[in-house]
């Protein structure tokens, strides 16, 4: 499954950062961040729960990233 | 501006003002120190906050670390300098975090502004449609409407969905979606495409397709998912950006302790702690990799945003970059470089004037509904008065026998002239030809064939100019066709009489993994030769699902020149994408050498890292700007 979400995120590398913390989350097959337009592309495995794992995947972002914002 | 931009701005403003006046001011020991923190924490407490949490998160090495760690360590050697009764340089610290962050702001707000232009581009977003309730206009969301819906476009409305018009005619502009300011008119029967705007009548529509499949929709989905398809460029950036901070921390450390060591144990000279720290500190303000990760993904959508803007839309940074590496363009011919339908081409040894040959031809025709029989209807371009025919007789593969105002005319092929003893003469063109005889004596005769389009020679032209080595023209149609278009058109090679299959066959031969090959093709069953090359190209999109779906790059009206500038477009992007990277890359080794045996200051430093951002993005602005003189 694919979702799209609204992000909020400063800086370009931020942006990279926030992505690869996506990708190590669990339950999260692909993610892509495009910081030109403030989205986050995330493909989840099958059967995991998109909204659980979208808060690990705020959590994870939030480490590298202090300022970035999720709106799941 | 937003609300985090404008408390930067007052920030930024507070330290300055701060700076200037404490330069002025003649402080003394403790309280000058005390003075001159009040900026420094004011603009750099955020930084100097998340570099302790990168920290604790175990995920050090990222700007702000190197941003605090700096500043930090120059005021530590201001505080030193100020015991050993020197005067401690204060103001390099606070004007390094100052600078460093006027850079972010000024990056921040150049992202946000070249965002907001290509959104403002990309403003073809329906916000409702009308429909008609109890005899009243009701304005509902689009998503609301369903296929077989009809719904009301009153003047000056944009379109909101695709349908067919029932009622009405008007023109309208599409620019916003092809780039062509040019207005189309439309009539009762035609398709109207959602995004484009009602230039003057009130249109009555029946809509084909739901919002979601609307092109609008397609489109506004194509070029915002387009950035997130990154390029090679790009992911070449982000991991140099992942080792190269490293490196760069662990070299200021080795320059903050080994040549001290070195003079100490090895030449017995004085270690000179602070010199060497202050060159590692220049060091750290240095490397901050920022100019490459943020100008290199910013060219990128600038290039796809303005290409959006003339009608070519590229589904991502990668076929924008593979575009500009083409060196082979196989071109499928029909509906490519001609337009796929049967137009009166030209008139050849006519006894009377070319309108009366084309006038009888017609009349001749004016029952029959083969594409033949349009041809030369739309070539008449006049009301037929069917009353002035009489007698029709169509013999069936060869032509026809009518009496136009009681005079016998046979209009037909060779077969038809020979039948009635009458010598056509043989024509040299390729195409269909219609032989005329008014009371069994030849006239002349009319060639009817598929047109080139009038943009295809200098669009094949411009093309050879830009650098593309090889032109290739594929067709399923006859080899004689083929040869005449190809002489025409100056395209080196062609393959004539392909079925679907052998177009496939053939791109795969022609893809030999040295060079870059594009092929261009009008969507229609060419999906999988599309799909196959390394970018498929397909034109005159607007509307046709298939293609959008299965094309890389993708022309949104059927005018071949528009390939020609989607390539100088990709080229204009990946030569600033390149310069950003030498530039920055080299400016920054530059000021390193020279940072590491001592001669730049910290001041050139921060040039090195906010002077070069700026400039980076100024010139990936400059993708942005694209001419339209195609």
């Amino acid at each position: 499954m694919k979702k799209t979400y609204k992000i909020e995120v400063d800086c370009a590398n931020c942006a990279n950062l926030m992505e690869e913390a996506a990708k190590k989350t669990a339950g999260v097959k692909n993610a892509v961040v495009n910081f030109m337009t403030q989205k986050m592309d995330v493909e989840f495995t099958d059967g995991s729960e998109p909204e659980e794992v979208m808060k690990n995947v705020l959590k994870n972002c939030k480490k590298v990233e202090e300022d970035c914002e999720i709106y799941i | 501006m937003n609300k985090k931009q404008k408390r930067m701005l007052i920030k930024i403003v507070i330290a300055s003002v701060m700076l200037i006046a404490f330069h002025f001011i003649p402080l003394k020991g403790i309280i000058r120190f005390i003075a001159y923190m009040i900026p420094y924490i004011i603009i750099g407490n955020d930084i100097i906050k998340k570099a302790f949490k990168g920290i604790i998160n175990r995920k050090p090495f990222d700007e702000s670390l190197l941003m605090a760690v700096a500043t930090l360590g120059a005021i530590s050697l201001a505080v030193y300098n100020e015991f050993n009764g020197q005067i401690g340089d204060y103001v390099e610290a606070v004007a390094v975090m100052l600078f460093y962050q006027i850079g972010e702001f000024f990056q921040s707000a150049a992202v946000a502004k070249s965002r907001k232009n290509i959104a403002d581009l990309m403003n073809i977003r329906p916000d409702y449609a009308n429909i008609e309730k109890d005899g009243k206009l009701v304005q509902v969301d689009p998503n609301e409407v369903n296929a077989g819906d009809i719904i009301i476009i009153t003047a000056g409305e944009k379109v909101p969905l695709d349908g067919i018009i029932i009622e009405g005619n008007s023109s309208v502009n599409t620019v916003a979606l092809t780039g062509e300011s040019v207005p189309r008119s439309l009539n009762v029967g035609d398709e109207i495409i959602s995004g484009s705007i009602n230039l003057s009548g009130l249109l009555k529509v029946k809509v084909t397709k739901n919002f979601g499949e609307s092109t609008v929709s397609k489109i506004l989905e194509l070029v915002e998912n387009a950035s997130s398809k990154k390029s090679k460029s790009e992911d070449f950036i982000a991991k140099f950006a992942r080792v190269y901070t490293p490196i760069v921390v662990f070299s200021a450390i080795a320059l903050a302790i080994f040549p001290p060591l070195i003079r100490i144990i090895f030449l017995n000279l004085t270690p000179m702690w602070n010199i060497w720290l202050y060159r590692a500190l220049t060091f750290l303000v240095i490397s901050c990799p920022c100019a490459l990760v943020v100008s290199i993904p910013l060219t990128f959508f600038a290039g796809i945003g303005g290409a959006s803007r003339t009608g070519v839309l590229i589904k991502g940074s990668n076929y924008l970059e593979t575009l500009s590496k083409v060196k082979t363009i196989v071109f499928d011919k029909t509906g490519t470089l001609t337009k796929g339908i049967f137009e009166v081409n030209a008139i050849h040894h006519n006894k009377i004037d070319e309108e009366r040959l084309i006038e009888y031809a017609a009349l001749a025709e004016s029952a029959s509904s083969h594409p033949i029989a349009l041809s030369l209807k739309k070539a008449y371009n006049k009301p037929i008065d069917i009353s002035r025919v009489k007698d029709i007789q169509e013999i069936s593969g060869n032509g026809i026998i009518a009496k136009i105002d009681d005079i016998e005319i046979i209009a037909g092929n060779d077969k038809i002239m020979e039948k009635f003893a009458i010598e056509p003469i043989k024509c040299h063109c390729v195409g269909t030809i219609i032989h005329i005889a008014i009371n069994k004596e030849y006239m002349g005769h009319i060639v009817i064939s598929d047109v080139i389009k009038p943009e295809s020679e200098k669009a094949i032209e411009k093309i050879k100019k830009s650098g593309v080595k090889n032109i290739i023209m594929l067709t399923g149609d006859l080899k004689k066709v083929a040869c005449e278009v190809a002489e025409k058109l100056k395209i080196d090679k062609y393959f004539a009489e392909l079925l679907p299959n052998d177009k496939l066959n053939k791109i795969e031969e022609i893809i030999d993994g040295k060079n870059t090959v594009a092929f261009v093709g009008d969507g229609i069953n060419d999906a999988p030769v599309l799909t196959r090359a390394d970018v498929g190209i397909a034109m005159g999109a607007m509307g046709s699902d298939a293609a959008i779906e299965a094309a890389d790059v993708v022309l949104m009206d059927d005018n071949p020149l528009k390939i020609a500038s989607a390539i100088k477009i990709s080229k204009k992007c990946l030569n600033i994408v390149k310069q950003n990277i030498w530039f920055a890359l080299g400016v920054k080794f530059i000021c390193l050498v020279l940072g590491a045996v001592g001669i730049a200051n910290m001041w050139l430093a921060v040039f090195a890292d906010v002077g070069v951002m700026i400039i980076c993005i100024l010139n990936a602005f400059r993708a942005l700007i694209i001419k339209n003189n195609v």
